[in-house]
């Protein structure tokens, strides 16, 4: 076994034990962080299947939105088990992907206008919830019905967060494995291809609609979830905290913090602005509202210009060009 | 006037010429000659400074100029009509001109420059307000060549000037070289058409895969066997 | 519903407009020239907006005078940006300059809301009303309107007549050929910045006749400044100028007819579907 596999299991194994560990009164601070960081690497993970073939979207915050509203509301006002919901929530942010990806990439939507389109999608989404308030809440959002005794599995509301906390862990692995598959499998370099020369791939014979629109599907569907999840444990759900530029903006800019082509990348971008946002709260409490964001913003263009790669992408490279420094240089 | 030693450069990994020397000497007309892909093209880019060379010196009236970005190489006075014109061609001819002119040395004589360059291509003169886009190949060269005089140039670089042209556009082209040559303007012009560039210039050279293969007089160039054989189908 | 609103909202449409045409030719202008998306536009009109504001009611200086510090302070921010931001990754892929902007974006909003809080703040301008057969239409409305076909007929003469405007034409058709002419690209793109910044600041002064500012105030105008720009064609200035009128319209018109976040919903959604229609803008031809 490579010492990579055996730390990344050492590293789980810490994981999985770590709610029982002794942490007297900061457990459920400690717990509630750790839920954020995976929810939202989850959610960074699945914008990152797109982000790292060349799709750039600015509209997330729509599949979130969509996930979070539809279990919610369902649950609200049917009192419809979220499982269902989950997979109706999935299925209308997948149905957006779809009624919005075949014209896009049919009609060769790329770049600049491509995320242009994703950003309408996602203000449309936060202006209906908006416009909707009768039933959506409107700016003020909408707060998840208590199960009371019902609490549960079948309701997907626990009082205990230890619970949560395995299932966004849980949640997050599922991601990793599924950008995983993704890489390992055939449609990594046609999607590649595509990114780097769209009529190059077409005239080789890759379908190119339909592997843009199979990636966007699943990113799509996968943040759903993540919103799914969200709306769970938060039992709340507000527009401009899961819809609009806002919220599309930040998971980009974990993304890109961590580093969109690698692995681990959005996890070390989500934590990193989690460990940022939590030290400035404590800090500095709310007098300092604001300050955050003011520094992530920052950040994120002394990154780009700086380390294009993100942070974990640019320590990788740096570690594999040492490797590779003693092999002579191809003529 | 122009000196090229030992020049190589190319793009990326790729290199497109191998140890390039050459001179052209003040009032001189000279063409570099070759196959498609010999690295003609990129010779000019090098001297008009939008390709760095990776070795080698280029000398400008004694001025090094290697590795200077573009916009400082014309105000040395080295103007480069690009291949394909690279017209503005949402521009008017007029303010394709007077784009020609933005040298500081240049704008401020532009009136006199367009008075002559008007005179030399009457045609231009008569389609003023006419969008670049919309003219013929040859006339769009006509007033490529105008715009490169506008810069009061020491030096003309013509890359591939009958490239895309009907072969009675091409003499017309050819003549306008001509007439610019007449003018008193050092050129250095690179070129397919072997046989028509041939008959305009004092030398010539012989670029092949990013070599110099031969140099000479341009009638002692046009009688060597392979060259006519080769380019000129012969 | 009584058809006087329609009219009345048709013409609060075209007086938007105006506003939004200056907001998009501003943008319009660095886009087409340097190919980059400058996502922080419209923040860049929101602190100009606050300069206004500080300058004209904490220091007391007369409205005229804040607005001409917004223009200037607008010229200012677009070299800033230019310099600090664009100039290192231009040669970077496109992602990374709409990345770098968005960073921009968010430190703005961010540092407003630190600085200044989420409170709108308000220039208090006691100006007239006018009423013509039963419409109101308040100064607030008509001068904005009247100062920005103005500007926008003075860019239009800038960027035709004069030689650094034509400069910036031929630029944003043939960058290297330019740099052929003997026209440093650095200078041009700074050129092009202040201009974009100066008409930002102009636009601040105008916005603030009629809307109060806060820290997302980007969020309020800037995707809808964007689209215009891609409606009308990235780079086109008259595509530019036509789409701003007939997003204003729709908005305007679907906000008296449904609801103002209706108005931009079906704004917005025509944006996608002529993206898929005519992704070239809607003169399709970028010269």
């Amino acid at each position: 076994m490579t010492r990579g596999r055996l730390l990344a299991l050492a590293v789980l194994a810490f994981l999985l034990v770590a709610p029982f560990l002794p942490m007297g009164g900061m457990q459920q601070y400690v717990l509630h962080v750790a839920i954020q960081i995976f929810i939202w690497s989850f959610i960074g993970q699945a914008w990152s299947l797109m982000g790292r073939f060349g799709l750039v979207s600015l509209g997330h915050g729509a599949f979130l939105g969509v996930g979070a509203y539809t279990t919610t509301l369902l649950w609200n006002f049917y009192s419809l088990t979220p499982w269902i919901g989950a997979l109706l929530a999935v299925a209308a942010a997948v149905g957006i992907a779809v009624v919005l990806g075949i014209p896009c990439f049919r009609f060769r939507v790329v770049g600049h206008y491509f995320a242009l389109v994703t950003l309408a999608v996602g203000e449309v989404i936060r202006l209906l919830i908006v416009a909707e308030r009768d039933w959506t809440g409107g700016s003020l959002g909408a707060s998840l019905k208590t199960a009371g005794t019902a609490s549960g599995l079948w309701t997907l509301q626990f009082a205990d967060k230890r619970v949560f906390y395995y299932a966004s862990l849980g949640l997050f692995l599922a991601g990793l494995w599924v950008w995983d598959r993704v890489d390992r499998s055939m449609a990594r370099p046609a999607l590649e291809a595509i990114g780097e020369d769209e009529t190059a791939a077409a005239s080789v014979g890759i379908r190119v609609t339909r592997f843009k629109l199979g990636i966007t599907v699943v990113s799509a569907g996968l943040t759903a979830l993540g919103g799914v999840l969200y709306a769970q444990y938060m039992s709340y759900v507000n527009p401009d905290t899961l819809s609009g530029i806002g919220v599309s903006l930040k998971i980009v800019f974990a993304v890109v913090l961590g580093g969109m082509y690698s692995l681990m990348g959005p996890l070390v971008g989500t934590a990193l602005t989690t460990a940022l946002a939590e030290a400035l709260r404590i800090a500095f409490g709310l007098r300092f509202l604001g300050m955050a964001d003011t520094i992530y913003g920052l950040l994120l263009i002394v990154f780009i210009i700086f380390l294009p790669a993100g942070i974990y992408g640019s320590i990788r490279e740096a570690i594999r060009r040492r490797a590779a420094g003693s092999k002579p240089r191809p003529a | 006037m122009l000196e090229l030693s030992q020049v190589t450069a190319g793009y990326g990994h790729f290199t497109a010429l191998w140890d390039v020397s050459l001179r052209v000497a003040e009032g001189e007309a000279v063409a570099v000659v070759g196959p498609n892909g010999a690295g003609k093209t990129t010779l000019l880019r090098v001297i008009s400074g939008l390709i760095a060379p990776r070795s080698g010196r280029i000398a400008f009236e004694g001025a090094e100029l290697a590795g200077h970005p573009p916009h400082d190489i014309v105000a040395h006075g080295i103007a480069h009509v690009p291949e394909g014109r690279r017209l503005f061609p949402g521009l008017t001819v007029a303010d394709n001109l007077k784009m020609g002119a933005f040298v500081p040395a240049a704008r401020a004589r532009y009136r006199e420059s367009l008075e002559r360059v008007y005179t030399l291509f009457p045609v231009l003169a008569e389609r003023q307000g006419q969008r670049a886009g919309s003219m013929s190949g040859g006339e769009q060269q006509m007033l490529a060549l105008g715009r490169a005089l506008m810069s009061r140039p020491k030096i003309i670089l013509l890359d591939e000037p009958s490239l895309g042209l009907a072969p009675v556009m091409v003499l017309r082209v050819f003549d306008l070289i001509r007439r610019v040559r007449e003018e008193g303007y050092t050129i250095l012009v690179v070129e397919q058409n072997v046989r028509q560039v041939l008959k305009l210039v004092d030398r010539a050279y012989l670029l092949e895969v990013g070599r110099i293969k031969m140099e000479g007089r341009a009638a002692e160039l046009a009688e060597q066997d392979f060259v006519r054989k080769a380019y000129m189908g012969v | 519903m009584d058809p006087i609103f329609l009219v009345e909202a048709a013409i609060n449409g075209i007086l938007l407009g105006g506003v939004l045409a200056l907001l998009a030719l501003g943008l319009n202008l660095i886009f087409g020239v340097l190919d980059i998306v400058w996502i922080a536009y419209v923040d860049l009109v929101m602190l100009c907006m606050y300069a206004i504001y500080f300058f004209n009611v904490s220091f007391g200086w007369p409205i005229w005078a804040a607005g001409l510090v917004s223009l200037v302070l607008g010229a200012l921010l677009g070299v800033a940006v230019h310099l600090l931001i664009i100039s290192p990754i231009l040669t970077s892929p496109p992602i990374n300059q709409l990345l770098a902007t968005g960073g921009l974006l968010f430190f703005l909003q961010s540092a407003a809301t630190f600085l200044w809080t989420t409170d709108h703040r308000t220039v208090r301008l006691s100006l007239p009303s006018y009423e013509i057969a039963g419409i109101f239409l308040p100064a607030t409305r008509i001068i904005p309107f009247a100062i920005s076909i103005l500007a926008v007929i003075a860019l239009y003469f800038f960027l035709t007549r004069t030689y650094i405007g034509t400069a910036i034409r031929a630029v944003s058709q043939d960058r290297e050929a330019m740099s052929l002419m003997g026209a440093s690209p650095q200078r041009v793109y700074l050129v092009t910045s202040a201009v974009g910044g100066l008409m930002a600041g102009l636009a601040g002064a105008l916005l603030i006749f009629q809307y109060s500012v806060h820290p997302f105030f980007g969020g309020q105008f800037g995707p809808l400044t964007f689209m215009i720009c891609v409606l009308g064609g990235l780079g086109n200035m008259v595509g530019a100028f036509i789409a701003s009128f007939i997003m204003s319209e729709i908005i305007a018109i679907g906000g008296v007819v449904i609801s103002t976040e209706m108005g931009y919903v079906i704004a917005f959604v025509i944006f996608i579907v002529m993206m898929f229609v005519r992704p070239g803008g809607i003169l399709a031809k970028r010269e």
